[in-house]
């Protein structure tokens, strides 16, 4: 029987999520015997070849691409799962969510303490995405399914949630294993 | 620091003898003399009071009225009720801001005019209704307002504007307000002849638990809404350890559709200090204190007079009949705009110059109420029918209405139907009845007891106003089946979230969740499971809400999801591809198109 | 003279308190451990977060301002009560701005600790991402009203413990918010970072500057045990 597909991304994310990910270590091997990796930064699969099983994304929405990648996630996972407190509440990039986008803008570009900028230019390349007035919680744009908190989330959490899905158990985390920190 | 400010601020201190517990007063009248509590009046008062300044801002930044920011010299509130958005207030706001120039909220250039809404003032049967300061103009429409406000401008006062009076004592020299009294149906209770004195006198004649005794024997039951046994209330005030006895009068009447205290205020006075004296002899106080809501302002000065009248007359002020040893007084406390004080402990909190907060109970107000002294705290109503059930007595009282409603119950009904106004009707009385009476037809839901009550469909016309069916503190709202029934409990909604004390957290922040997802199933993009969603939210909140705003609130999302299901699930759909509906793309990169000037190339 | 002692139950077990007791305090005696934030012992109770709603004889009533009477029956520990308790719980969390990842009161945090004993992964409600302000000003001492659940614990032990009245209450409904005794800022008070008020939040809404994250990653307060588990050991020994 063929293995179900695992797929991963970080959103407006800092990769901590996915660097606690492998801190799984040696569980590694287990994992792919369990599940073949997708769409993912971790084997640098860039599309989906078909439908995954689980879809773990780390980061929330903070621009229009991250809001298209998520929705891509949505259609392509049977399972999807927010990761981590960015995908969950935004997290330090939604810090911003009180200003508006050009005050971001100019804290960012213009006035910020360590900012050189002598020609007062605003980066606006028409490859860059365009931001989104806050950033959003990924479950406030997609249905998520399991949220699992963590800046980023243990190892421990993220190999015993997946490993429950993965064999069909119930996703029950002892105490120490949901932290927000 | 300003000098004329601090002395105008010194000199109101001590005109309620730099007394913190008259802290609403001082800042009402800091208001009125100089347009605002800034933070210089604050801290004057502070210091003048000896309180920490904090708790002045505190009280400032809680009551409607209030405000640290200058307004206009004239400041018009217009009643953006449900019932007034029927009536057309959104044409009649238009009107008004384009006379002044501005737009609702804000304040004209040369400082005269400020416009803004204001929760309902108790005049839904003559709506749409504004307050002008502290006068009522009511029966407005988009073509009447060029005239009021050139008028306004030529008078520089709105007491001053002409118009024509209005019937029974509104047209008395001291109400002197185009308010009418609608009148519709006089029952046996409160609207019946009435000789005053007479009850008093044989209240006198008995012994105070005697009369306490007869309250029971009537079954009276509080006409606020709550429906707590009067006889029984004033027991515990009467039984509590206690130097000095307190009775005090709910006349805050905000459950919006509800203006029957207005009328009764305005034209049974007589029966409500006879009422309180009644209950002073029984519980043993010589204090009364009325708490008059803000918006009612136009008749205290009437009020006053009357309660002069009544002194001289001998039914209250010293030895009252003469009977030695029996002193009691009333005097009139304003409220200044807070739903919230229609809760009798926060009506304390406010009588006691605090933040409208309902107090921690127990211990209840009976126990220690105003001040620590036991008080009673009955409503307008409930006051009047104690003078009617001496003057009847119980036996006869206990014949109207029902076996566990007794007497009768004072109506404000308006909304969709021809004849709004006062009705007393028996307790027992049908949703049919009295629909008929009003002139409304076509009817779809009738909210009986305001927003905090229930949304009636026409299966449930049959049911009857008593206290084991539908109770209510009054207030009957009528739609028709123009009406979208969502949209209106959105409304009420805006209203809980405004007027929630914010004490207790299911209450300030769930409300807001509540109208959150009301608006979004308006907006087209609900599904089923928000329908769970909103009555599991609607039940903490009720459940886990400390006084009886937050343990009603939810009633208008709750009672419209139960009696009139098939408007939500004809909007509602199961999105089946996984995306939240309720996250709109294009709204969320407009900011970001503007800002740079090109459109997004994946959405 | 001996007052008589009064026994009532909650979830069914029999427990013995004193006249005058709440159920809160009653409770922590016999080690029964009712969730609560805004309660904490020796303080006023404030009655404001509803997290120690229980049912006393079928009505919800707050643990820690109901007395206790002679054969009340409480229910504490119900799924029912705990669902409640989670909506409360995510109330809270979607109305401020909590960033645990960087907040020097995680770990230690009772609003934090709250969550994990009811095992909330994550709101059920959207957030509301207020606008809200930090005020740095005290040399000693740091509010962050992103952080606050208005529980009114540092008005009361400012008023009743310090007898200073440093913070109160401003605004009305969602408005509400801490204020200081000073036009602006919490430097123009008397407040010291010994004082009470400085001591008692439950989050890292009033907090000392300069002790921040002192005590390590799993060896927190609420790292390894749940909170309330102090008191529930009381009834283990």
């Amino acid at each position: 029987m063929e293995k179900p597909k695992l797929a991963t991304t970080s959103l407006a994310g800092c990769f901590g999520c996915h660097m606690s990910f492998l801190d799984i270590d040696e569980r590694i091997l287990k994992l792919v015997e369990l599940v073949q990796f997708d769409k993912s930064p971790i084997d640098d699969i860039k599309e989906f070849t078909g439908q995954c099983l689980v879809g773990l994304v780390e980061g929330g929405c903070a621009n229009e691409e991250n809001v298209h990648v998520l929705q891509k996630f949505r259609k392509n996972c049977d399972i999807l799962i927010s990761v981590g407190d960015c995908a969950i509440n935004g997290g330090i990039p939604a810090m911003r969510n009180d200003l508006s986008i050009k005050e971001c803008f100019e804290e960012a570009y213009l006035n910020g303490p360590s900012v050189y900028n002598p020609s007062g230019v605003l980066p606006d390349d028409k490859e860059l995405p365009l931001l989104l007035d806050k950033v959003y919680p990924c479950h406030e744009v997609v249905k998520i399914d399991y949220h699992l908190p963590g800046c980023p989330p243990s190892a421990d959490t993220l190999w015993e949630a997946l490993v429950a899905l993965l064999t069909n158990k119930p996703l029950e985390l002892p105490y120490e294993l949901i932290k927000y920190d | 620091m300003n000098e004329t400010l601090q002395a105008t601020v010194k000199k109101i201190c001590e005109e309620n003898g730099n007394d913190r517990t008259k802290m609403i007063n001082i800042v009402k009248s800091v208001q009125k003399k100089i347009g605002c509590v800034n933070n210089e009046s604050i801290d004057s008062i502070a210091k003048q009071v000896n309180a920490p300044r904090v708790d002045v801002e505190g009280v400032v930044s809680f009551y409607a009225f209030l405000s640290k920011e200058s307004k206009g010299k004239i400041v018009i509130r217009l009643c953006n009720d449900v019932v007034d958005k029927i009536k057309g207030v959104d044409k009649v706001a238009e009107a008004f801001c384009d006379e002044l120039g501005i737009k609702m909220g804000d304040t004209t250039s040369d400082d005269t005019f400020t416009l803004e809404y204001t929760p309902c003032i108790g005049m839904c049967d003559q709506a749409p209704a504004a307050l002008i300061n502290d006068t009522v103009v009511t029966d407005l429409s988009p073509d009447k307002i060029k005239k009021l406000i050139s008028d306004l401008k030529e008078q520089n006062d709105p007491s001053k504007i002409s118009f024509p009076k209005g019937d029974g004592n509104n047209a008395h020299e001291l109400v002197n307000s185009m308010v009418n009294n609608n009148i519709l149906k006089k029952g046996e209770v409160i609207f019946s002849d009435f000789e005053s004195g007479a009850s008093l006198k044989k209240a006198l004649s008995m012994k105070p638990e005697e009369v306490i005794g007869v309250i029971k024997t009537s079954s009276l039951r509080g006409r606020g809404g709550a429906g707590f046994p009067t006889g029984l209330k004033w027991e515990f005030t009467r039984a509590a350890k206690g130097d000095r006895k307190i009775v005090m009068c709910n006349a805050d009447e905000g459950e919006p559709g509800t203006f029957k205290d207005r009328v009764i205020l305005t034209e049974r006075y007589d029966l409500l200090f006879e009422g309180m004296a009644i209950a002073g002899y029984a519980i043993g106080s010589d204090a009364g204190i009325i708490y008059l809501r803000g918006e009612y302002l136009y008749l205290k000065n009437f009020l006053e007079s009357m309660i002069g009248k009544a002194k001289e007359n001998g039914f209250l002020g010293k030895k009252i009949l003469g009977l030695e040893g029996f002193d009691f007084d009333i005097r009139i406390q304003m409220g200044a705009g807070a739903y919230i004080c229609g809760e009798e402990s926060a009506l304390i909190s406010s009588c006691e110059g605090l933040r409208g907060d309902p107090k921690t109970r127990p211990p209840f107000p009976a126990q220690k109420g105003y001040k620590n002294c036991p008080t009673t705290v009955n409503n307008v109503e409930t006051f009047c029918c104690v003078s009617k059930i001496l003057d009847i007595g119980a036996e006869k009282f206990v014949q109207i209405g029902t076996k566990g409603s007794t007497g009768t119950k004072v109506l404000s009904i308006s909304g969709d139907c021809k004849k709004p106004g006062i009705y007393e009707f028996p307790f027992g009385v049908t949703l049919e009845e009295l629909l008929g009476d009003a002139g409304a037809e076509d009817v779809q839901a009738v909210l009986v007891g305001g927003p905090s009550g229930q949304f009636i469909a026409s299966d449930g016309f049959k049911r009857k106003i008593c206290f084991t069916d539908l109770a209510t503190g009054g207030s009957i709202v009528i739609f028709n089946k123009q009406r979208n029934m969502l949209e209106i409990a959105d409304e009420y909604m805006a209203f809980f979230e405004e007027e929630s004390c914010g004490y207790c957290t299911p209450c300030r922040v769930g409300n807001v969740l509540l109208k959150k997802c009301l608006e979004r199933i308006i907006d087209g993009k609900g599904e089923p499971k928000d329908l769970d969603y909103l009555n599991e939210l609607g039940e903490s909140i009720k459940l886990t809400s400390r006084c009886g705003l937050g343990q009603t609130s939810p009633n208008p999302v709750l009672t419209t999801i139960k009696n009139f299901r098939s408007q939500y699930e004809s909007i509602i759909k199961e999105k089946k591809d996984g995306m939240q509906p309720g996250f709109d793309i294009k709204k969320a990169i407009n900011e970001a198109e503007n800002l740079t000037g090109r459109k997004s190339v994946i959405f | 003279m001996e007052q008589k002692a009064i026994t009532f139950t909650i979830d069914g077990v029999e427990i013995k308190g004193s006249p005058g007791q709440t159920i809160m305090q009653a409770a922590d005696e016999a080690g029964v451990y009712i969730p609560r934030l805004c309660y904490l012992k020796d303080l006023t109770p404030h009655g404001s977060c509803r997290i120690c709603t229980v049912m006393v004889n079928g009505r919800s009533q707050a643990a820690c301002t109901q007395p206790i009477t002679e054969g009340m029956v409480v229910e504490n520990n119900t799924d029912a009560l705990d669902e409640h308790r989670r909506n409360i719980v995510d109330m809270l969390f979607v109305e401020g701005n909590h960033y645990c990842m960087f907040c020097e009161k995680s770990g230690n945090c009772e609003l934090q600790a709250m969550a994990y004993r009811l095992g909330i992964c994550a709101p059920k409600y959207p957030y509301l991402f207020p606008q809200s302000n930090v005020d740095a000003s005290h040399p000693d001492i740091l509010i962050d009203r992103n952080r606050c659940i208005l529980c009114g614990r540092c008005v009361i032990a400012s008023r009743d413990v310090d007898g200073k009245n440093v913070f109160e209450f401003v605004g009305r409904g969602p408005e509400k918010r801490i204020a200081v005794n000073a036009e602006a800022k919490l430097s123009d008070t008397d407040i010291d970072v010994t004082d009470k008020a400085a001591q008692v939040c439950p989050v890292g809404a009033i907090i000392k500057k300069r002790v921040g994250f002192a005590v390590p990653i799993g060896e927190r307060l609420y790292d390894k045990e749940p909170i309330g588990s102090d008191i529930e050991s009381k009834k283990n020994k």
